[in-house]
């Protein structure tokens, strides 16, 4: 865990490799193509970098089109207004159509940071899983959201894959090893597992080692495929530990959290333990630091080992 | 695009696109007659005047040009249009918003060949028409194929849709023809009374689009307008037809009340003797409930 990165960063420059290998790609953006870093493709592809304006609905839908020719098209904004703002349009016109439409956007979730509650999308994983035919990738870091960016480029269909602002430590050396519906374990334990997403995965590990050094063996699990969730890996580390708990920085409602929820309820007996979940309690955000924002929310390092050792 | 049009064998089609119409919506039991009924000369003039170049033996060919239902409730005229063309047997129609039906309440391009796109949240098929132009258009070509997306003037209140002039003005889209099917009413009344519109050619005028204006149902002005706007190649044309909803049924006509309710078995015989020769009304419809009004 040297080098911090924001996972963002690894979107502008995806789409640019993606490009010189081959790949028929496209970008829509809303006005933010500095922030989300399309203005990358822009840069060496001008042509196949499309700036709608302020006006997220024509960007999904610009996007649709695009793809009814063949393209393989990513939208960019931020998190807030390129999933909830349109929710109906990625709903009604790229899932139900089953486009070759990516949704991904920039500044998810709480880590925004100054922005405030207007900014801080939290609930974007829900609206986004609760739809037929798209898949939901959530990375962890700069490798893994290349990894996942590739992943949605070249399968078909409707994707979410999920991305921040903020700068987070590196955790994979390399975009090797990511499927679709495959999570992975970064540390393993026999006390209790810890199903993580996204910036959550990094803090997990944090809060291994400080369970380490009070003789407790956490397992650390890299959910990274929100949909479809790897039911297998997660139930095979419950087996062992008997203990699961979740960590998003999202709503406890819809999310990460409740998709476990459900995998564990419809397997009874393999966690011995009741489930606990950490993410955002059903409130919106606020402006402040990381570090501020993720005590408050009860999502840093310090807050996942309390609920461990509770 | 044809030189010439056999403007009789259009209208020959604009009648059975009509009785098509009818019939399909009354075996459904719901759907939605006002809006189809406006739109069948312009339906027809696209697909059987030789505006819209298509294949239906070969629904996906790279080369066709495009049409996109925007206003997605009216999917009874462009069944009735494709059945006609084509890409499915007519007799298909009667099942219309029936389960297990291709002929879904609302089109579904998964289902039904000939569907570019599936439609029915309104205001969505300008800007999915823009991106679909823009994609065709490059690399640039003489050849690129044309985008014809139809949209109701109620339709034109969503905000989306100057999203997506604004995006076709500015990107030059000369491949992109916009159809507005102004029959003046929506479901709750007036056009004017709801939400007013108003000045529709100005206002696209002002956007940066190069505005025609057509009798929608005058098949020779529509194939007049609808040529000219296809050739056009300085930026994106619209036609705005002038249109009167539920054209050719008399009980039907002007009528916001027939914006989305079947007409009963006995309604369904009085408005095919009005639009068929004597003897052909008494087609069936079958049996399916009638008459369920859909709000
Ligand atoms: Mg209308």
């Amino acid at each position: 865990m040297s080098e911090k990165k924001a996972t963002r960063a690894a979107f502008g420059e995806t789409l640019v490799e993606l490009l010189y290998e081959g790949v028929d790609v496209y970008a829509v953006d809303a006005d933010l193509s500095g922030s989300t870093t399309t203005a990358k493709l822009a840069a060496v592809a001008p042509e196949r970098h499309l700036n709608v304006g302020i006006a997220e609905q024509n960007m999904i839908d610009v996007a649709a089109g695009l793809s009814l020719a063949g393209k393989t098209v990513f939208t960019g904004s931020f998190a807030v207004f390129g999933t909830g703002r349109v929710y109906d349009q990625i709903r009604n016109t790229v899932c139900y159509t089953k486009l070759n439409v990516k949704i991904t956007p920039t500044h998810a979730g709480i880590s925004v940071g100054s922005d405030g509650g207007s900014h801080q999308m939290i609930e974007d994983i829900a609206l986004m899983r609760a739809l037929p035919n798209m898949r939901v990738l959530v990375p962890a870091d700069f490798n893994s959201t290349k990894a996942a960016l590739r992943i949605a480029a070249a399968t078909p269909g409707p994707f979410y894959v999920r991305m921040g602002r903020a700068n987070v430590p590196s955790l994979y050396p390399d975009t090797g090893g990511f499927e679709l519906g495959r999570a992975r374990i970064l540390r393993e334990g026999c006390d209790v597992t810890i199903v993580a997403c996204g910036v959550e995965v990094y803090l997990a590990l944090e809060a291994a080692e400080l369970l380490a050094a009070e003789g407790i063996q956490a397992e650390v699990i890299d959910a990274f495929s929100l949909k479809p969730l790897d039911a297998a890996t997660i139930l095979a580390s419950a087996r062992k530990t008997g203990f699961v708990v979740t960590a998003e920085e999202h709503s406890v409602i819809g999310g990460l959290g409740e998709a476990t929820a459900a995998l564990l309820a419809e397997n009874p007996g393999v966690a011995v333990k009741p489930l606990r979940r950490i993410g955002v309690q059903d409130r919106f955000g606020t402006s402040g630091e990381f570090e501020e924002l993720f005590r408050e929310y009860g999502l840093d390092a310090q807050a996942i080992h309390d609920v461990v050792v509770e | 695009m044809r030189d010439s049009c056999n403007f009789e064998a259009v209208q020959a089609k604009v009648a059975a696109l009509r009785t098509d119409i009818v019939r399909m919506i009354t075996a459904a039991g719901s759907g939605h007659p006002g809006g189809s009924l406006s739109a069948v000369e312009i339906m027809a003039t696209l697909y059987f005047g030789g505006v819209l170049n298509y294949d239906a033996e070969n629904p996906k060919a790279e080369a066709r040009d495009r049409f996109i239902l925007s206003k997605g409730h009216a999917a009874p005229v462009l069944y009735a249009t494709l059945a006609n063309a084509g890409y499915f047997p007519r007799e298909e129609l009667t099942t219309l918003r029936a389960f297990g039906s291709r002929l879904q309440g609302h089109p579904d391009s998964l289902k039904l060949p000939g569907v570019e796109v599936s439609t029915g949240s309104l205001g969505q098929g300008l800007s999915i028409s823009s991106g679909l132009a823009y994609a065709l258009a490059f690399p640039a070509s003489a050849q690129s194929p044309t985008v014809f997306t139809l949209l109701g003037d109620g339709e034109l209140q969503e905000g989306q849709v100057w999203e997506a002039a604004m995006f076709a003005a500015h990107y030059r889209l000369s491949n992109l023809v916009a159809i507005i099917d102004n029959n003046e009413l929506q479901i709750d009344g007036a056009v004017s009374e709801v939400m007013d519109v108003r000045d529709i050619s100005a206002k696209l005028s002002s956007f940066g689009w190069y505005v025609l204006e057509a009798d929608g149902h005058d098949v020779r002005a529509l194939y007049k307008e609808l040529t000219t706007a296809k050739a056009h190649k300085e930026g994106p044309a619209v036609v705005v037809a002038h249109t009167v909803k539920g054209k050719g049924v008399s009980f039907m006509e002007n009528q916001c009340g027939w914006h989305g309710k079947a007409p009963n078995a006995e309604q369904c015989a009085a408005a095919l003797d009005e639009l068929c020769a004597p003897g052909e009304a008494a087609l069936s419809v079958s049996d399916r409930p009638a008459d369920r009004e859909v709000v």
